[in-house]
């Protein structure tokens, strides 16, 4: 398992922090995620052997939001 | 697909809705083929993030904000509507933008915090200075640090001495002066001198990366009303679908039911919390203050009733010299003697005379001969060829002086809590020196602060004896104090205050009290920067030793439930009147839009409003 945090464009509606959170929840390999809405972050705990952070990463941009980094 | 940027979308979408507006006009408000070219145009400009939004998240059956308006807009053009639909997604795009904008101000103390921390460091490598990022400092590397920048690790100073601006970490803007030994912390800046430190502790684990990281995590800590709101929102988005569709069905009025789709977004409700809270962390980040997270800011706000450590809170926790009373010489030959013979002494109330005598700048540069210290009694000492004393009745005692001519002044001094220490030759007592834990400077404001923010009752726990205890809190004017206690003791007295006076806060220095930190409602650690213990187990932290920004603590917390109710409210309000001018027709599609977007950002501005909030009482 590892822990990645995604660095987000700034977040503006909180139903963003719903439809991220949601796409997580049903993506396989993510054991555990966390939107922080105010931080502007996504924390994704995940199976790598699964899906990779990269992946993880497109289908968060594929919902319309722009990944600035990850860590 | 060709790549716009949002500016560039929003500049785009500008030209087209005012142009559809114009040619609407000119043409009599006809919709002529040329007008509904525009306003389709406008639509799809500004609609396709939306539209694209609302798609993408259906896929994982999410049904947002997005949602709603696509399913308005696409009813708008099908029944004809263009001019609403043109204006809904042009507004729409507007409000995002600037909600962006505003959210970003509004978060800015926290992103101002990030932007102190240091960019360079230099340090000696074989020899030679290098300068490197601060993540590849190594524990242990000897860092230089010249006026007018950042200090990049915590450390110990090796050489040198400056006065620094440890703003960062304490939000105390005063330079305070640092030399040999002394910790340093990252993210400080030099204002005059030059250092070489030696790094403890470097990147993530510098006592600076880890507030920022714990301010980053708290802002999104989420208050209770909060996580009610969220709760509110996953069912309530769905259920206004399910409402336009029996409105419709009712009035077979296809506008009334999309206006009510567009109208119902609850933008300015679910963001409502969030906003106030980021605002008020913020500007307590920015002061030294760390709240973590919404729940503790809500539960700050509440607090009846205030125990206190004594010890290193209320007190320095260091003891000085409170009076000197000589008999054969003035007080300062008596200091003066008295430092002399301590000049060896580890004691802390050798130290604490050496300190007064230095304060007043006798010349201590003499050393005593054969000072020989007496456990447990004091030490002797030989100056300029002659014996002395320095110590208590014991010492006096065993050394055949007759001290019952003092006793007077001795039992009056430990009735309020002192220490008086003798000081005398082979023959009598020369003086007494008397010394306590000194109470801070601002402790007798910061109580008079707590009493104009209404706390109820204010209490001072401590290990200490019952008359040290009884000393301070009659000077403090305290309204109970529980002395002698273990760290079992505390706790208990703490549950019995909970019961009385509802919710307790504990304020301690964390090292010694972290039991009572943790079961107490709310745990507050004051000096907390460098203490690790403190800065975990507390839910606020006081960076600095500054005990006065409690009562700023606790205003600030006010002022934020206060903002976070007023959005609320406001959010509630906005959204039953436009429910209402819906269901009476005199509110359209484009109007309510334009008024809910407006709602949002009103929120977020007063949100903002909390960034500016400072201690009045403290200043009056």
């Amino acid at each position: 398992m590892t822990t990645k945090t995604f660095q987000m464009e700034t977040l503006t509606c909180p139903s963003c922090v719903a439809k991220i959170e949601g796409m997580l929840k049903r993506t396989k390999g993510v054991e555990e995620s966390e939107v922080l809405f105010n931080a502007s972050k996504v924390k994704v705990t995940f199976d790598e052997s699964v899906i990779s952070a990269e992946t993880i990463q497109e289908n968060i941009e594929k919902l319309g939001f722009e990944v600035l980094g990850v860590k | 697909m060709l790549k716009i940027t949002k500016g560039r979308r929003m500049i785009l979408g500008g030209i087209l809705v005012v142009l559809s507006f114009i040619s609407h006009r000119l043409s009599g408000m006809e919709y002529t083929p040329v007008v509904i070219t525009l306003m389709l145009a406008t639509t799809i400009v500004a609609g396709t993030p939306i539209f694209r939004n609302a798609f993408q998240a259906a896929r994982y059956r999410i049904i947002g904000i997005d949602a709603l308006v696509t399913i308005a807009v696409t009813g708008a053009v099908i029944i004809g509507e263009f001019w609403e639909a043109a204006a809904v997604t042009f507004l729409f795009m507007l409000g995002d933008y600037l909600e962006s904008r505003t959210l970003e101000k509004t978060r800015s103390s926290i992103k101002s915090l990030l932007d102190l921390a240091p960019d360079i460091a230099r340090v000696r490598r074989d020899g030679k200075e290098v300068e490197i990022s601060p993540d590849e400092v190594i524990q242990g590397d000897i860092v230089i640090v010249r006026p007018g920048e950042k200090i990049s690790v915590d450390g110990t100073i090796i050489e040198g001495n400056a006065h620094i601006n440890q703003a960062a970490i304490t939000g105390e803007s005063l330079p305070v002066s640092k030399s040999g030994d002394d910790t340093v912390f990252s993210g400080t800046i030099i204002e005059s001198g030059y250092l070489l430190i030696r790094a403890d502790k470097v990147g993530d684990d510098t006592t600076f990366a880890r507030i920022l990281q714990m301010v980053e995590e708290a802002q999104d800590k989420k208050a209770k009303t909060q996580k009610f709101l969220e709760r509110f929102s996953r069912y309530y988005t769905p259920g206004i679908i399910v409402l336009s569709i029996l409105l419709f069905l009712i009035t077979k009025d296809l506008v009334l039911s999309l206006t009510l789709l567009v109208i119902a977004c609850p933008g300015a409700l679910v963001i409502s919390t969030p906003v106030s809270i980021v605002a008020g962390i913020g500007n307590g980040a920015r002061n030294g203050v760390l709240v973590k997270g919404g729940e503790i800011m809500e539960k700050l706000g509440t607090v009846k009733a205030l125990a206190f450590d004594k010890t290193g809170t209320l007190t320095i926790g260091k003891p000085g010299v409170t009076k000197v009373k000589a008999y054969t010489m003035s007080e300062e030959e008596l200091l003066r003697l008295a430092a002399i013979g301590e000049s060896y002494s580890e004691h802390p109330l050798g130290r604490a005379i050496i300190q007064k005598a230095e304060e007043l700048n006798l010349d201590i540069n003499v050393v005593p001969e054969d000072a020989e210290i007496i456990m447990g009694q004091g030490l002797t000492f030989y100056f300029e060829g002659k014996k002395y004393l320095i110590g208590n009745r014991k010492l006096f005692q065993n050394a055949g002086i007759d001290t019952t001519e003092y006793e007077e002044h001795l039992q009056a001094e430990e009735e309020q809590g002192q220490t008086a220490v003798m000081v005398g030759d082979e023959e009598r007592v020369l003086g007494i020196i008397s010394l306590a834990d000194i109470v801070r400077e601002d402790a007798k404001k910061m109580i008079a602060d707590l009493r104009a923010v209404g706390i109820r009752h204010i209490a001072m726990l401590t290990g200490d004896n019952k008359l040290a205890a009884k000393a301070i809190a009659d000077k403090l004017g305290l309204d109970a104090n529980y002395a002698e206690l273990l760290p079992e003791d505390k706790v208990r007295i703490l549950g019995e205050l909970q019961e009385k006076y509802g919710r307790v806060a504990m304020i301690g220095d964390g090292i010694n009290d972290a039991p009572a930190l943790a079961s107490a409602d709310l745990g507050i650690a004051i000096g907390g920067a460098g203490t690790d213990v403190a800065m975990e187990t507390a839910d606020v932290v006081l960076m600095s030793a500054e005990i006065k920004k409690l009562a700023y603590a606790i205003g600030l917390s006010r002022a934020t439930v206060r903002n976070m109710k007023q959005n609320i409210y406001f959010a509630i309000a906005v959204a039953g009147i436009l429910l209402a001018g819906v269901l009476v027709k005199t509110v359209n599609l484009s109007i309510g839009m334009l008024i809910h977007e407006l709602s949002v950002l009103l929120v977020i501005i007063n949100a903002a409003r909390l960034l500016r909030y400072k201690a009045r009482s403290s200043n009056r």
